[in-house]
Parts: structure tokens; sequence; C-alpha cells
């Protein structure tokens, strides 16, 4: 597999276990609208998670198709980020993740919309406004849990805490992030970054939360080493295909 | 012939809204034959992950099979789709739908976090609305409320 197939996946595969574990809330918001809210960011997140396992099939090259990359891969061949695939836990928690990847997303696709390559560029002025409604959506419900009662800000203040040492995955270049910046298809990530920073610690600020001060970076999920979670994860996903290979409906 | 065909696909409803068109949503892209008579429809989802994308393709093909013709839908992603597209008569349909149409010139659609926009209650045509959810019953909509006639009604939301 080539450097860009690989980098097309790390996008296709943050939006699939990210939008399946949204998906895990159907039938179980806390109230009507919010269960709604996450079950669209989740149909936003796997139509857009499609649209980039159809171009990394043509990648591939090899008659794949988006099925088979969502449905027939294993977890050491998939390569999201280790955040995405943390459990939900309970409300706060859940929109603490995804304020956190929603910000780096936003600023990712904000980027790739002028990606040098060109099918990347398509896919990602589809997804980025659709993208800016996600971020705007959890960075407001992290002011209003932040700035809410004590039981609120202190829940979230742990979930903050908890979920600190996943982000570093996300905005740290490694090679293949290297790569694909020098060649104009990714960003500089150190750019990314500090956007995400100044971004965040404004929204943490306004929530009366604390920025954890611990440094140390989870990772591994890039390069398709995971954490227990994602093998659940891809059972429950993946469970027809595995039972009944090659069923359709 | 061209004609003819844009006035089978202009009697073609969005599945998910079936007082709309797919011609009043903006979303056929293109219309064209070839030599052999073969027809190509190009369309463009209006969100990434809308289920009403397949419904619609086979809605298409299904139309003009039934006039005779040989179809081909293709999908386009870019330019990407926006409300701006959709048509007056297409925003009026809306409102006696009982869904406020997007609010059009929107200069904020891509901030990070731009106020909600100024809506009309489609009911009592009241401005004192307000925003009850970003999300609502499809991708596309929003959910409001209004403060006089205490209705709350969706929002077609502007991307």
């Amino acid at each position: 597999m080539d450097d860009k197939t690989k980098y097309v996946l790390r996008l296709a595969d943050n939006a699939l276990i990210l939008g399946q574990r949204l998906g895990e809330w159907c039938g179980h918001g806390p109230v009507l609208e919010q269960d709604i809210a996450l079950t669209n960011i989740a149909l936003d997140l796997i139509g857009q998670s499609r649209m980039l396992y159809q171009y990394a099939a043509e990648c591939k090259g090899d008659g794949s198709t988006e099925d088979d990359l969502a449905m027939k891969r294993d977890v050491f061949d998939f390569y999201n980020v280790l955040l995405v695939e943390q459990p939900n836990g309970d409300w706060g928690n859940t929109l603490v993740r995804q304020f956190f990847y929603d910000t780096y997303n936003y600023y990712l696709y904000e980027f790739l919309c002028s990606s040098k390559d060109e099918r990347i560029a398509e896919i990602a002025r589809k997804s980025f406004k659709e993208i800016a409604y996600h971020a705007q959506f959890s960075a407001e419900w992290i002011i209003r849990l932040g700035d809410g009662t004590e039981e609120s800000h202190n829940r979230v203040q742990q979930s903050v805490n908890d979920l600190w040492t996943y982000t570093g995955e996300m905005l740290t270049p490694d090679d293949l992030d290297r790569d694909m910046q020098a060649k104009g298809v990714g960003p500089n990530l150190d750019d990314i970054k500090s956007k995400w920073l100044r971004k965040v610690e404004e929204i943490l600020d306004l929530a009366t939360l604390k920025k954890p001060e611990g440094t140390f970076i989870q990772t591994g999920g890039k390069v398709g080493e995971h954490g227990e979670y994602l093998g659940f994860i891809l059972a429950e996903l993946q469970f027809m295909q595995r039972a009944y290979p090659g069923m359709s409906w | 012939m061209i004609d003819t065909i844009k006035n089978i696909l202009s009697e073609v409803k969005d599945p998910e809204i079936p007082v709309l068109t797919i011609e009043d949503m903006g979303i056929v892209r293109d219309v064209s034959v070839d030599m052999n008579n073969k027809v190509t429809v190009v369309i463009t989802p209006t969100y990434s992950g809308c289920p009403a994308m397949d419904t619609i393709e086979d809605d298409i093909k299904k139309a003009l099979n039934e006039a005779g013709y040989e179809v081909d839908v293709k999908t386009i992603l870019d330019p990407p789709w926006t409300t701006d597209w959709m048509s007056e008569d297409g925003r009026r349909k809306l409102e006696e739908y009982g869904i406020a149409p997007p609010v059009k010139g929107m200069k904020d659609k891509r901030t990070l976090f731009g106020k909600p926009p100024e809506v009309r209650c489609p009911h009592c045509k009241s401005m004192n609305t307000s925003l009850v959810s970003q999300f609502g019953s499809t991708p596309c909509k929003s959910l409001f409320k209004c403060g006089d006639c205490a209705e709350p009604f969706d929002y077609f939301k502007c991307i």
C-alpha cells in the first residue's frame, strides 16, 4: 500500500470509528434533541468516511471496495488515532472527546480544502461545511457543562484531564504526515497544533476549566497499535460481514 | 430531447421532503445525452451522509427508464452543494410545508462561532424565534421554536 493510500485510510478510519462510537448513543441521549444531534454528527462522519474509503479503494487498485476496507480489516490495519476509540463515558466525556477532535478536524479540513491532491480537496470542501457545525456544537457544550453546576464542572474537568493524553497523537507529525506535508497533500501539523491550542485554551477558559499540565502523549493508533477498545468496536461494526461473509441487504 | 428529460426530472421528488423536487433542491447538476441516446444525469449530495441519495438515484433511473431512456447516474462532490442553489419556488414551497427555508446570503456559514440566523416562523411569520438544536430530524435541518405562536418548527440550515 502506498503512502497516500495509508494517509487517506487514516482520515477515513478516524471518521468511521468516531461515527460508530457516537452511534452508540442512539436511543440513550439525555434528551431527544441531543440524542438526535449526536446521531446526526455520526451520520455526517460515516458519510465522510465512505467518500474517503471509496477513494482509498481506488488508490489501492486491487479490486477492493469501500465495504472491504470498512468491514474486512482487522484492528492492526486500522489507522485511527487513539482518541476516537475511547469509550463514550458520560455525556460530558463524549463531548470533551468530540470537542478535542472537532477542533482538530476543523483546522485539518480547512487546510485539506486546498490539498494538492484534487480528490482529497473535493472531499474536504464537501465535509468542511458539516465539520464547522460539529465544532460549534461540541464547543458550546463544553462551555455549558464547565460553566454549569459544580457537579457538571467537576465531571467535565475530570474528562478533560483523562482525555488530554490522547490529544497529542493527532497534533504531532510522524514520517507519513511529514511526507504528505512535503507533497502538499496534508498540512503542517505544527500549524494545526498551534491553532488547536489557541481555540482549546479559549474555550476551556470560557468554560472555567483548567488546561491539564501533563505533557505525556499516548500514541500508536496512527500506525495500527491500538488499545483494547478498538477490537470491541469492530466486533460490533463488522459482525454481519464476519458471520455471513459477502452478505448484502 | 434534453428538455423532455429535464421535464421528467422536474417531477422527481426529494424522498425526505416530498413537496420539493430534486430540481428545487439544486441536486441535479448536469444532464447530457450521448450519440447512442444514452442519458447521463449528474447529481450532487446535500450532506455527505444523506441516506436519501441512493433513493434519489433509483428514482431518477426509474422515471427515465419508464419514459424509455437508458440512463447512467453519476455523483460529483465538487463544487459542494449549497443551500444557495435552492430555487425561489423551492423556498416558497418549503415555508408552506412548515419548514423555514434557509436564510439567504448568510455570510458566517463557515465561521466557528457564528450567531444563529434570524429565522421567520413558517406558521405565524413571527421573527421572534430561537434555536433549540443545531441538529434536527434530518441532517439538513435544525430545530427552532417560535416565541409568539409557541410552535416548534424545522429550519433548513445553511451550508
